[in-house]
């Protein structure tokens, strides 16, 4: 009966029905950027030229990228869809170089990952000193699991974007095929070297660096990462997030549910959010887990794939549903291979008592020699 | 996700954790010609699209939205046309509320479509937030004469059918007759009823066993008397039960339905009655009435023309039977001598059946399900 409310409530014929609400003043949503803010008066600013000029490949491009960082900033996929919108002109023929890499950009994200690498190539073929579009070719390559061509798109960036950014590239696959320890040193310092980084850089690199001294298990060194790496700028989604897998890692649950406490917009950081709620079985975490379910549901409504991992993880940890999880993780593998994509996978197939259905996944560790000691484990278990 | 970093202009990583992107939901209820609609559009579009939090402060209040509800309506029913036969329908807006989703507050938009009676066919074209955000999706529930199916529009796909309107007569029969071909050869449960009974037919029972009737003429008229009974039975009760004059628990029918089937079935192996099977035919074809009836209730009959429906549906159901029948009297005559024929179709045929039958019996006695 409650799936079956949530599946009204998702596709929209409420169970709590439509409403009038009964004061004026009642506030109904909080958006996540006030309109007067500066930032999105600049960008409501450019969208205004933009319509009246929109053929202006100057203008749109940098409508784009902001529209692109602000999706980043909120993990809001709608932000991807107006960066779209405002490319719209070369979008489906005759793109130049930049919006090529835009197009790429965004395309990623909505995990298109062929045609992504597709108009890198055609991008890079044109610009070959694209400094950007190297650094998103080896991103979607490494994400795919292809650490070596990875490791390859990031050579030219040492002569296009100086040792930080390239050693960075290069650690990033070179962490996950053999090098972890090399490659951690390398990178620590590379940055403690470079004094001048943007905080962005910085943040960038602290938080791989927390991520590589996390796979090899010394968790007071990640700790101190991620410390650093949320003080260098405004800390975005996706740090929050692995922070928040280190912190549950650790067992550090309560620490979890006060850091992710407002964080119910993005749908990775609400499950991080309930998955801590769920150990403290605190009396929030059945309307996330809810929320959860219905927006994944939602998801699958209009034919999205981009949640499964995340859909892998609530199935398995929130849902108990092991069968299903390991489907969802199996789906997931196909198009997406990072150390979450194999840890979700084994977790699942164990849990499900199917240490067989693992065998691409311990293949793939063996391949490439992962180092990672939560994934050791998880795979000696599986190979038991 | 991965984060990408973003050189020399800025510093970006994607979403590591992605947000729901953005949809509408719209919910459709085709009543006869008039298109209901309940259309849930996200504040933070409307917000993007065209301004509603006036003060600037971030916070959406009902008195900002309700200053806006012109504005909404005009910019929402601009881009959903619902037509019939390519003329667009008239809709005005109904009603404005409010509701939650899992992703935020909703303003809820409540309009009819009405088109012309006469339309034969009613499509809609979406195009909310295309040009602003191509990502964007209307995801449908659309609903149609008790039966529910979902939708989605993309700018790929911003024009979609929703079916047929209700009103033309012509169009009308053919649905309804096409519904009742469609149940008689679906429901397995009437086939091998009328399959128990007509198995028999051929063949005459002479001293406690089964001869073969000497001519087709005979095996006809059999045939011929049974059908007949057990249409008009259940022309009756589908009649009176669609007019609502009688109503019996949907359970107990389907329950009954069952249960005739198996009655039947082991009379040929077991003959009580080794003539006249229309008593068997009729009095169970009565319950046979009520199960048709609920298929009827379900396809949802319209208001107007409801006694149009209910013939339709009935020839439809009396069409797909006698195809049938054709299809098998002429080969159960044939083989009606053989071995093959009288032991192994009729009884271990009846046997099967009647397994059959006992396993619907006992799910829809008990409302189980013992085979998924």
């Amino acid at each position: 009966m409650r799936i079956l409310s949530l599946v009204l409530l998702a596709a929209g014929t409420c169970v709590a029905a439509p409403f009038v609400p009964a004061d004026p003043k009642e506030v109904l949503e909080t958006l996540p950027v006030a309109s007067a803010d500066r930032f999105s008066r600049e960008l409501r600013q450019l969208r205004l030229e933009l319509a009246s000029d929109p053929r202006n490949l100057e203008l749109a491009t940098r409508a784009a990228r902001g529209y692109i960082q602000r999706a980043r900033a909120e993990a809001d996929p709608r932000y991807l869809g107006y960066a779209q919108a405002a490319l719209a002109p070369w979008w489906d023929a005759g793109a130049p170089a930049s919006v090529l890499v835009l197009r790429a950009t965004i395309r990623q994200s909505l995990h298109d990952f062929p045609n992504a690498l597709a108009d890198l190539s055609a991008a890079l073929k044109v610009e070959p000193r694209n400094a950007q579009g190297w650094l998103t070719r080896a991103t979607i390559q490494q994400v795919r699991g292809a650490f070596g061509e990875a490791m390859e798109s990031c050579r030219p960036l040492e002569r296009l974007a100086g040792e930080l950014v390239a050693t960075a590239c290069w650690a990033g696959g070179a962490s996950m095929s053999g090098q972890a320890e090399a490659s951690y040193e390398r990178l620590r310092d590379a940055l403690a070297r470079q004094r001048g980084a943007s905080p962005g850089v910085r943040q960038w690199v602290l938080t791989s660096l927390a991520e590589m001294a996390g796979r090899q298990g010394k968790s007071r060194l990640a700790e101190a990462h991620f410390k650093e790496a949320l003080a260098a700028a405004e800390p975005d989604a996706y740090l929050k997030g692995a922070y928040a897998d280190f912190l549950l890692d650790e067992g550090r649950d309560a620490e979890v549910a006060a850091l992710l406490k407002s964080e119910i917009r993005a749908d990775g950081l609400l499950l991080r959010l309930a998955l801590a709620e769920a150990v403290l079985k605190q009396p929030r975490a059945r309307e996330h887990a809810e929320a959860l379910e219905a927006r994944f549901y939602a998801s699958r409504l209009r034919g999205d794939s981009l949640h499964r991992r995340e859909e892998a993880r609530f199935t398995l940890h929130l849902l108990k549903r092991p069968h299903a999880a390991l489907r969802l993780a199996q789906e997931n593998w196909a198009v997406h291979r990072e150390p979450w994509d194999a840890r979700i996978y084994l977790e699942a197939a164990l849990a499900a008592r199917q240490p067989d259905a693992a065998r691409p996944v311990l293949d793939w560790l063996d391949e490439n020699r992962v180092e990672d000691v939560r994934l050791a484990s998880l795979a000696r278990d599986a190979a038991r | 996700m991965r984060r990408i970093l973003f050189l020399a202009l800025f510093l970006a990583s994607l979403p590591a954790a992605a947000h729901k992107p953005s949809d509408s939901y719209l919910a459709l209820r085709i009543d006869g010609s008039t298109v209901d609609v309940q259309w849930d559009i996200a504040l933070r579009d409307l917000e993007y699209a065209i301004g509603i939090d006036t003060d600037g402060d971030g916070a959406i209040t009902w008195a900002e939205l309700q200053a806006r509800h012109d504005a909404i309506s005009a910019y929402a029913l601009a881009r959903l046309t619902i037509s019939a036969d390519g003329e667009r329908c008239a809709s005005t807006a109904a009603g404005h509320q409010v509701d939650r989703h899992s992703d935020g507050t909703y303003a809820v938009l409540r309009f009819a479509a009405v088109c012309p009676k006469d339309a034969r066919s009613l499509t809609a074209t979406y195009a909310l937030f295309f040009e602003l955000d191509p990502l964007h999706r209307g995801l449908v529930r659309l609903e149609e004469r008790g039966a529910t199916r979902s939708l989605i529009f993309s700018p790929e796909q911003p024009t979609q059918p929703l079916g047929v309107a209700g009103s033309s007569p012509l169009r009308q029969i053919v649905e309804f007759s096409r519904e009742g071909v469609f149940h008689i050869w679906t429901g397995f449960d009437h086939v091998l009823f009328l399959l128990s009974l007509l198995l028999p037919a051929v063949l005459r029972r002479e001293a406690a066993r089964w001869v073969p009737v000497p001519g087709f003429r005979q095996a006809l008229c059999k045939t011929f008397v049974i059908v007949t009974a057990f249409t008009l039975a259940h022309s009756l009760t589908l009649t009176l039960a669609s007019l609502e004059l009688v109503a019996l628990p949907a359970r107990w029918v389907e329950s009954a339905i069952a249960a005739s089937v198996i009655a039947a079935a082991l009379n040929n192996v077991y003959p009580v009655l080794e003539r006249r099977l229309w008593m068997v035919a009729f009095p169970f074809g009565l319950i046979h009435g009520f199960g048709f009836a609920s298929v009827l209730r379900d396809l949802g009959l319209p208001r107007e023309g409801l006694v149009l429906a209910l013939a339709s549906f009935n020839l439809g159901v009396e069409a797909g039977q006698l195809a049938i029948v054709a299809a098998l009297m002429p080969l159960a005559f044939a083989i009606r001598q053989t071995w093959l024929y009288r032991r192994l179709t009729l009884s271990a045929g009846s046997l099967l059946i009647v397994a059959v039958a006992c396993v619907w019996l006992f799910e829809r006695a008990f409302e189980l399900r013992l085979f998924s």
